[in-house]
């Protein structure tokens, strides 16, 4: 197949090309935006910009190391929460569950990815807060009040809300990656582990811990990818105070919340190229974690994910 | 044979249940925010929410009928540029992609789809609105195209290359010109791949607000033009629910069952129309 001699199927070649070069364009426009709008920030405020733990916009000082806590602290727990689920989950429905229910139980899981984040972030405030207030955090509070990860007073918005919602939103995709890696354990390993006399849990905790540890791992960053992300959400739950404290009762900050909330309040050209700072350093952030994943990802599932793999 | 002993059994049993147990607390929330978004949501949800436009709060009624023009407004047109944009760029990477440029654009895309929707929503305002100096519709709506683009270039290019050499080799045996056998042999066979990943994309930006917060900014009346700020369903339900008023809580939830019966058509349909062809 060649296009050689034949002055239409040339022009159509380079169309497409064309648009894909466009695409291209736009991603290189994206990363010069940001930078250009950073530039400021960036020349003023130079390093301390993630090493100051004061944000003070009236006062022009611009610390943003409590909103990367913040990021970081809430996708953390939400990942601490989904791992054992999603995957666990995972291991049921291929391992355990008869096959008449394995389309329904991944059909739900694909409608709660698809439910919008500001729909989360509603039922977070009015639902799931008055919950974990009400029947976690206050007990919790009044047992285990003196440990630094349980202190001071419960509101309701925390960074331990933003986790539990976070975990949440990305379980689904924890679970669907790790289906994935789960049915690439070739059928033979398992029936030789059965055939030994193993049991069902045996069979899978050998057979998970052979082939199954990197790309669960890659699941794990690609969730972790999403929620760093995540910014409806976070935002109505975490509490919007930019402090960093240890408790995970206390309310907390995140770097897409504040993007979020005082965009439109920017007054001083100073306070919006900060902003688009923030911007750029979670652009670099969820980049990294979501090209360190694909990479896990394309070498553990080859036959899966192909197209993406080229 | 040696008979499985007690302990081995016990653990077997034990995990089992941890893992279904697993699968449960996984379901739970989705079946949770679907009855509250019925049970909450029922009060508000009147012929008057689709028809008529936000009323200050106090007022009995009202609606959303400028977000849901204003969501379909953005969506299509955000779709307008994007889906010409990434089909064709999908029809290049799957036909003719193997050099250089190819490799960069498969980058790119996949990057892009890794970047979270705030910051499309920084580079809609960063293109619109610092140089109009107003919130518009088309900041708001690049915005979306940005989330849109990369879905739409995956889901065409696996799709396409799902069509069978065979399929392309027999329509150029005939002496069909090959850009006529891409378009309208390859093309046409997977068109029902491509479609679902236009839909599932469209379900996507339709719920998308984290963009819009600073490019379309939203608005209380009907849009005058698509260089004025724009309402979209999204951007209300938000600003309803954090809203300290209770009749504005219950015109968030509301406008949320709105917002999720939007998705759910065309995350279904987009699954339908899978499974017809496969």
């Amino acid at each position: 197949m060649n296009s050689r001699g034949n002055i239409k199927d040339f022009l159509f070649e380079k169309t497409t090309a064309l648009f894909a070069l466009f695409v291209l364009a736009l991603t290189l426009l994206l990363f010069a935006l940001l930078v250009r709008e950073s530039l400021p920030a960036i020349r003023k405020i130079g390093a301390s910009f993630v090493t100051n733990t004061t944000w003070d916009p009236v006062l022009e000082e611009f610390g943003a190391l409590p909103f990367l806590y913040g990021t970081v602290v809430s996708s953390f727990l939400a990942i601490l929460i989904a791992l054992p689920l999603g995957v666990g989950a995972a291991i049921f429905i291929n391992e355990f569950a008869p096959d008449w229910l394995k389309t329904p139980v991944s059909f739900l899981a694909e409608l709660l990815a698809a439910i919008p984040s500001v729909i989360y972030g509603l039922w977070g405030i009015f639902v799931l807060l008055p919950i974990l207030r009400d029947h976690f955090m206050k007990p919790v509070s009044r047992v285990l009040g003196w440990i630094p990860l349980f202190q001071g007073p419960v509101y309701g918005p925390s960074m331990l809300a933003a986790g539990v919602l976070l975990s949440i939103m990305i379980v689904p995709f924890i679970l669907s990656v790790s289906r994935e890696v789960l049915a690439t354990v070739p059928k033979v390993q398992k029936e030789a582990v059965l055939s030994l006399g193993g049991t069902r849990w045996e069979m899978i905790r050998i057979v998970i811990g052979q082939h199954c540890i990197p790309g669960i791992f890659g699941a794990t960053i690609l969730g972790l990818g999403r929620a760093l992300g995540e910014t409806m959400a976070v935002t109505m739950v975490i509490g919007n105070r930019p402090d960093i404290v240890l408790s995970l009762f206390q309310p907390g900050y995140s770097m897409a919340a504040v993007i979020a909330n005082e965009f439109t309040e920017a007054t001083g050209d100073l306070y919006l190229s900060a902003l688009v700072e923030i911007g750029l350093v979670l652009f670099f952030l969820t980049i990294v974690v979501h090209l360190v994943a694909k990479l896990i990802l394309n070498r553990m599932v080859p036959e899966a994910r192909k197209g993406a793999a080229r | 044979m040696k008979s499985i002993s007690f302990r081995r059994r016990a653990t077997d049993r034990i995990m089992k249940t941890l893992f279904l147990l697993s699968v449960f607390l996984v379901i739970l929330p989705l079946f949770l925010i679907f009855f509250d978004l019925l049970w909450k949501g029922a009060k508000e949800l009147k012929w008057s929410l689709l028809t008529d436009l936000p009323r200050p709060v106090g007022e009995p009624g009202g609606g959303i009928a400028n977000g849901i023009a204003g969501t379909l407004t953005l969506a299509g047109l955000a779709m307008a540029g994007g889906i010409p944009l990434a089909v064709l760029s999908g029809i290049y990477l799957a036909e003719y992609g193997k050099g250089v440029l190819a490799s960069l654009v498969r980058f790119a895309v996949d990057l892009l789809a890794g970047v979270p929707s705030i910051i499309m929503g920084i580079f809609g305002y960063v293109l619109w609105v610092l140089p109009m100096k107003r919130f518009s519709a088309w900041a708001g709506a690049s915005a979306l195209a940005m989330i849109f683009i990369p879905i739409v270039v995956r889901t065409t290019e696996e799709m396409l290359k799902t069509v069978p050499v065979p399929v392309r080799e027999a329509a150029l045996a005939l002496g069909i010109e090959r850009w006529k056998t891409t378009l309208f042999i390859t093309v046409r066979t997977a068109s029902a791949g491509i479609i679902t990943g236009i839909l599932l994309a469209m379900a996507r930006i339709l719920g998308e607000t984290a963009p819009l917060l600073f490019t379309a900014l939203g608005n209380q009346f009907w849009q005058t033009g698509l260089d004025q700020p724009i309402a979209a369903v999204p951007l209300q339900v938000f600003s309803y629910a954090i809203s300290p008023y209770d009749d504005w809580h219950d015109k968030a939830w509301a406008g949320a069952v709105v917002l999720i019966l939007m998705v759910l058509v065309l995350s279904i349909g987009a699954r339908i129309l899978t499974r017809e062809r496969s």
